[in-house]
């Protein structure tokens, strides 16, 4: 992929990973370019979580190699890696529920250097995030916990896009979103990669939702890569969207 | 009705106390969650530390500064040192630890300090103060000790509520993998909520010594009144602790004073009582979150 499209923004190499005895990534590859976005599809158990775990440092890798730009960061751990630009938005709409909208905000900028002249960054940064985001504005002394499943999601994508992310790790964005909620979060998606240049590596579980907006694809059946290609190409692969991807 | 109103105020003053070792248990809880039980320990330790500054030096305030420093320091130490060893280990094991941690401080105070009764002296006069002709049951010192832990809880809490370092302590106490991925240092901010712990434990410490002597085991009971006031509250909630730890110190106060020769034995019993009730209406305590219920 990053052959012909440019360098690669996130390339993990022959990465194997786990937990206790149970091996859930098995030599696994993956290229991610810059401004694309990157899908990661399979059945339950696949690894997928994994991989974005083992990439963002929650969990050590066994082996392999996580280079974003070119250095090697595997073993780094998830406070090292959001400072040198990889930003997990883990499953399950990852708000803080006893914090308010705009602590949960506030918290992305945590890895960000501190400073007086960078406090006026802050701010400055918190209300692009609101004019960006419209209903976090309204909501901003709210507790996150009376959001509604989407603004829970725009909101953690938001607190990512807060530490200044060169790469974005999506874990199952549209989990548990009503249909019509999941299209505008994946348009958002959409939008972040196209207009603003961001590299996204998107788990899914809507296999096709999912090819739908990637550029590339991958599809992992227990712990190792069955198929990579461009998102057009898996789609068109009937077996395979048959035997791993369900539809 | 004097009388009542004596026993309201003393009672509210060891309250306050504690309150204090509520609130570090609190600290400690929310973001290990784990009950450190040489948390009286450490209150004694660093109050050792204490009267051996004010013998040394002669000013009270030299000693109570220095006790504060050292909980912070010691607070730091048992967490980097001792607790973190236990970091992705069965719960069991850090129990374990800070009760070995509690016997540890005490053994080390009994070898250097020796095992007697020693006087704590006070900041302030402890004779009794008077409207009119009529006594409050309240000393300067009792005003000094409630004024200081209420001053402390408050800058806690402004602390805690108004500064980037108390939103990473509250977002690391609430969820700590959200907070890693968002680039706090938890392992650090972990450290920190034990030197506060460590700090509003010493502060008891120097606070209540005056009124119960000073040897290796003198915080044990009031470590556990601290703990039933904590409970009471409920182990998440700072504000519990501290209605708790004044709700316990206020009805023992009317048990050891309305029952006469017999109250000051049944103080523990009657704690005891308390806590069972407390528990079985409001298992979480009385303080606890919805969302802690929902679980």
């Amino acid at each position: 992929m990053s052959d012909d499209n440019g360098p690669a923004a996130l390339r993990v190499d022959g990465l194997v990973a786990g937990y206790g005895e149970v091996i859930a990534l098995d030599d696994v590859d993956v290229t991610a370019d810059t401004g694309a976005i990157t899908a990661v599809l399979g059945a339950n158990g696949a690894g997928k979580t994994t991989l974005l775990r083992a990439i963002s440092g929650m969990i050590k890798p066994r082996r392999g190699r996580v280079l974003l730009d070119g250095a090697d960061m595997a073993g780094r751990g998830p406070e090292q890696m959001v400072r040198a630009g990889v930003a997990h938005v883990p499953e399950g709409q990852g708000v803080i529920a006893e914090l308010t909208v705009e602590e949960n905000l506030r918290i992305g900028m945590m890895s960000l250097p501190a400073g007086k002249r960078r406090r006026a960054d802050r701010g400055a940064a918190l209300e692009e995030s609101y004019e960006r985001f419209r209903p976090l504005a309204d909501r901003r002394r709210k507790l996150a916990t009376t959001l509604s499943g989407g603004e829970r999601q725009m909101l953690v994508i938001a607190r990512a896009l807060l530490a200044r992310p060169r790469v974005l790790l999506l874990d199952e964005p549209s989990l548990g979103l009503a249909p019509r909620v999941m299209a505008q979060v994946m348009d958002l998606i959409v939008r972040l990669s196209r207009e603003h240049g961001l590299t996204i590596v998107l788990v899914e579980q809507n296999a096709r939702s999912a090819l739908a907006i990637a550029d590339h694809g991958l599809v992992l059946n227990l712990g190792r890569v069955v198929a990579a290609a461009d998102a057009p190409t898996l789609a068109a692969d009937v077996a395979l969207r048959h035997h791993y991807l369900g539809f | 009705m004097v009388e009542f109103l004596q026993f309201t105020l003393s009672g509210a003053v060891f309250g306050m106390v504690y309150a204090a070792i509520a609130l570090s248990l609190v600290l400690i809880w929310r973001g290990t969650r784990l009950l450190n039980y040489a948390q009286g320990g450490m209150a004694m330790f660093t109050t050792y530390v204490a009267i051996e500054v004010i013998y040394r030096t002669g000013s009270y305030w030299a000693g109570f500064a220095v006790a504060l420093a050292a909980g912070i320091v010691l607070g730091a130490i048992c967490e980097r040192g001792v607790v973190r060893l236990t970091t992705g280990k069965p719960p069991l094991n850090a129990v374990i630890v800070t009760i070995g941690l509690l016997i540890l401080l005490e053994g080390l105070a009994g070898i250097l300090y020796g095992g007697q009764y020693r006087s704590f002296p006070a900041a302030f006069s402890i004779i009794g103060l008077r409207v009119g002709h009529t006594p409050i049951g309240v000393s300067r010192f009792d005003v000094f000790v409630a004024v200081a832990v209420l001053v402390t809880t408050l800058a806690f809490a402004a602390v805690f509520k108004y500064t980037a370092a108390g939103l990473r302590l509250r977002a690391t106490a609430f969820n700590p993998t959200i907070a890693r991925l968002s680039g706090i240092r938890v392992a650090r901010v972990l450290t920190v909520g034990w030197a506060l712990a460590g700090l509003l434990g010493a502060l008891a410490g120097v606070l209540v010594s005056p009124s119960t002597f000073l040897y290796p085991n003198s915080m044990d009971t009031i470590f556990v009144y601290g703990f039933t006031a904590a409970v009471i509250g409920g182990l998440d909630s700072p504000a519990g602790a501290v209605v708790g730890g004044l709700l316990l110190g206020i009805v023992l106060s009317y048990v050891g004073g309305y029952l006469g020769t017999q109250g000051p034995d049944l103080t523990a019993l009657v704690a005891l009582g308390i806590l069972v009730v407390v528990l079985m209406i409001r298992p979480d305590g009385l303080f606890a979150g919805a969302r802690l219920r929902r679980v």
